[in-house]
C-alpha cells in the first residue's frame, strides 16, 4: 500500500524534528545570531532609549532576516550532501509536500524560537511591554514567509559553487515585501497602532508562499539533484 | 502544422544564427535613425518646460531605459519558462543574452534618474518608490546573472536560473506594490510627485520615438549577445565549424 502524500509529510516532519533535537548547538546557531546583531545595534547607533525605540523594528527585522539567511544555509544543505534530497525525489513520493514538509519544520525550529526571544532583545532596545504580541506575532508569521521565500532560493543554490553568499543574493531582492510589511506591523505594535492591516497582506504572502513556494522549490532540488 | 513549423525551427542553434545574423543589421540600423530622429525631436524640436527648463530633456533617455529595464526582465522570464517548458535550448540562450543588457538598461535609468534629481530634488538620491523599486529590480539582475554563473553545468545553470527568472515574475509585481505603500505609509517629508503633466505632443512624439529606437536597439543587442551564446554553447557542433571558417 502507498503512503498518501500527507503520511510522508508526516514522516518528514518527524525525522526532522529528531535530527534537529539530536544537534542543539545547531539549532541555538541562528538564535544566538539574532540576539547579537540585535545587540550591536545600541552600541553602533547610540544606547538612548527613546532612540532606540525608534529604530527599533528595523533593528528586529534586520536581525531576524539575517538570522533567518544564516539558518537557510541548514535547510537543504546537509540532506543533498548525505543523499538523502536523492531518496525522497526517488521515493515516488510528491517531492513537494515533503519539502513543504521540510520547510515547516525548519520554520517551527528557527522561526518559532526567533520569534519568541524576540521580546528579549525587544525590551533592550527600550519597546514597551504591551507591545510584545504585535512583535511575537509579526516575527513569527513573518519568519514563516521568509522560510517559503528561502526555500526556493535554497533550492536553487544546491548546485552552485560559494553557495551562502549567492544565497543571499537570491534571497534579499525577492524578501523586501515581507521586510516592508513585517517591520512596519512591529512599528504599528510599538506605537500602539492597530497592525491588523500589515498582519493581514504579511498572512497573504504567506498563503502566495505555501501556495507557489514549495512547488519551485521541488524544482529546483530536483534540477540541483539531476 | 504549418503554423508550428516556425516555432520548430525556433529550436534550431543554425537556424537561429543564420536568422539573427540576418536581423540584426536591420534592427540596428533602424534604431540608429529612429535614436537621431528622436534625439533631434527631444533635444531641439520639443520646447523646453516651463518649469524644469531644459532640464526635462533628459527623460529622452530615463523613461524608455526605465520601461526597457522592465520589458526585458519580462522578456527574459518568457524566454526562462519556454526554455523550461519545452526543453528548447535556444530559449534558455536568450534567457542568458537578455540578463546583462536589462541590467545595463536598469542602471542607465538609475544613473540618469539620479543626474535629473540633483537639479530638481536637490539630492541625487531620495528614497522614492519608484527609485527604490528600479535598485531592488537591479539586485534581481544581479542575482539572476550570479546564478548563472554560479553553476557550472550548463544545464543546470540554465534550468535553474530559469526558475529563478520564473519566481521573480510573481515576486516582481509584490515588490513593486509593497514599495509603493511602504512609502505612502511612513509619509516621507519630502513628496516630490512627479505628477503626470498632461505632456505636450512636441515633447512627447520624441519620447515614444525613444522608446521604439531603444526596443530596437535592444533587439539589436540581444541577436547579437545570442549569436555569441550560441557559439560559445555550441562551439562542439559542426554547424559552428563550417560557420566560422
Amino acid at each position: 500500500m502507498k503512503t498518501s502524500p500527507l503520511a510522508a509529510a508526516g514522516l518528514v516532519v518527524v525525522r526532522d524534528l529528531r535530527l534537529a533535537f539530536r544537534k542543539p548547538s545547531q539549532l541555538m546557531q541562528p538564535l544566538v545570531f539574532f540576539l547579537i546583531v540585535a545587540t550591536l545595534f545600541p552600541l553602533s547607533l547610540t544606547p538612548e532609549m527613546s532612540r532606540l525605540r525608534d529604530a527599533a523594528p528595523g533593528v528586529l527585522w534586520i536581525s531576524a532576516l539575517l538570522s533567518s539567511l544564516l539558518a537557510l544555509e541548514f535547510l537543504f544543505r546537509e540532506d543533498a550532501m548525505d543523499g538523502t534530497l536523492e531518496q525522497f525525489a526517488l521515493s515516488g513520493q510528491s517531492l513537494t509536500w515533503m519539502l513543504f514538509a521540510k520547510t515547516c519544520t525548519h520554520w517551527l525550529f528557527t522561526g518559532v524560537p526567533l520569534a519568541l526571544a524576540a521580546p528579549v532583545a525587544a525590551a533592550a532596545l527600550g519597546v514597551p511591554g504591551e507591545a510584545m504580541w504585535g512583535v511575537v506575532a509579526s516575527l513569527a508569521l513573518g519568519s514563516f514567509a521568509l522560510s517559503l521565500v528561502g526555500a526556493v532560493s535554497a533550492g536553487l543554490t544546491l548546485g552552485a559553487r560559494r553557495g551562502g553568499v549567492l544565497l543571499s543574493l537570491l534571497t534579499l531582492p525577492l524578501a523586501v515585501p515581507i521586510l516592508i510589511f513585517g517591520a512596519r506591523a512591529t512599528e504599528l505594535a510599538i506605537t500602539g497602532g492597530d497592525l491588523a492591516g500589515p498582519m493581514y497582506l504579511l498572512g497573504a504572502i504567506a498563503v502566495l508562499g505555501v501556495t507557489l513556494a514549495p512547488l519551485a522549490a521541488a524544482a529546483a532540488v530536483r534540477i540541483g539533484l539531476e | 502544422m504549418a503554423t508550428w513549423t516556425w516555432f520548430h525551427r525556433l529550436g534550431s542553434p543554425p537556424h537561429v544564427y543564420a536568422f539573427a545574423e540576418r536581423w540584426t543589421k536591420w534592427f540596428g540600423g533602424f534604431a540608429a535613425l529612429a535614436m537621431v530622429a528622436a534625439l533631434y525631436g527631444g533635444l531641439v524640436l520639443a520646447p523646453a518646460d516651463y518649469q524644469q527648463k531644459d532640464a526635462f530633456r533628459m527623460v529622452y533617455i530615463h523613461a524608455p531605459s526605465a520601461w526597457l529595464s522592465l520589458m526585458i526582465y519580462s522578456t527574459m522570464a518568457v524566454a526562462a519558462a519556454v526554455g523550461l517548458i519545452w526543453r528548447m535550448k535556444v530559449a534558455h540562450a536568450a534567457a542568458a543574452a537578455c540578463a546583462p543588457i536589462g541590467a545595463w538598461f536598469t542602471v542607465v535609468a538609475l544613473a540618469t534618474g539620479m543626474l535629473w534629481g540633483k537639479p530638481m530634488w536637490g539630492a541625487y538620491w531620495v528614497w522614492d518608490p519608484r527609485l527604490t523599486f528600479e535598485l531592488i529590480l537591479l539586485f534581481l539582475y544581479l542575482g539572476y546573472m550570479g546564478l548563472r554563473a554560479g553553476i557550472e553545468d550548463q544545464t543546470k545553470a540554465d534550468k535553474a536560473s530559469a526558475v529563478l527568472a520564473v519566481v521573480g515574475v510573481v515576486n516582481v509585481p509584490l515588490v513593486k506594490y509593497s514599495v509603493e505603500w511602504w512609502n505612502s505609509l511612513h509619509q516621507t517629508p519630502t513628496v516630490m510627485k512627479m505628477g503626470k503633466p498632461s505632456m505636450d505632443l512636441d515633447m512627447l512624439w520624441p519620447l515614444l520615438l525613444m522608446f521604439v529606437a531603444f526596443s530596437l536597439y535592444f533587439a539589436a543587442v540581444l541577436l547579437t549577445r545570442l549569436r555569441a551564446e550560441l557559439l560559445r554553447r555550441e562551439r562542439n557542433a559542426s554547424w559552428v565549424k563550417e560557420t566560422v571558417a
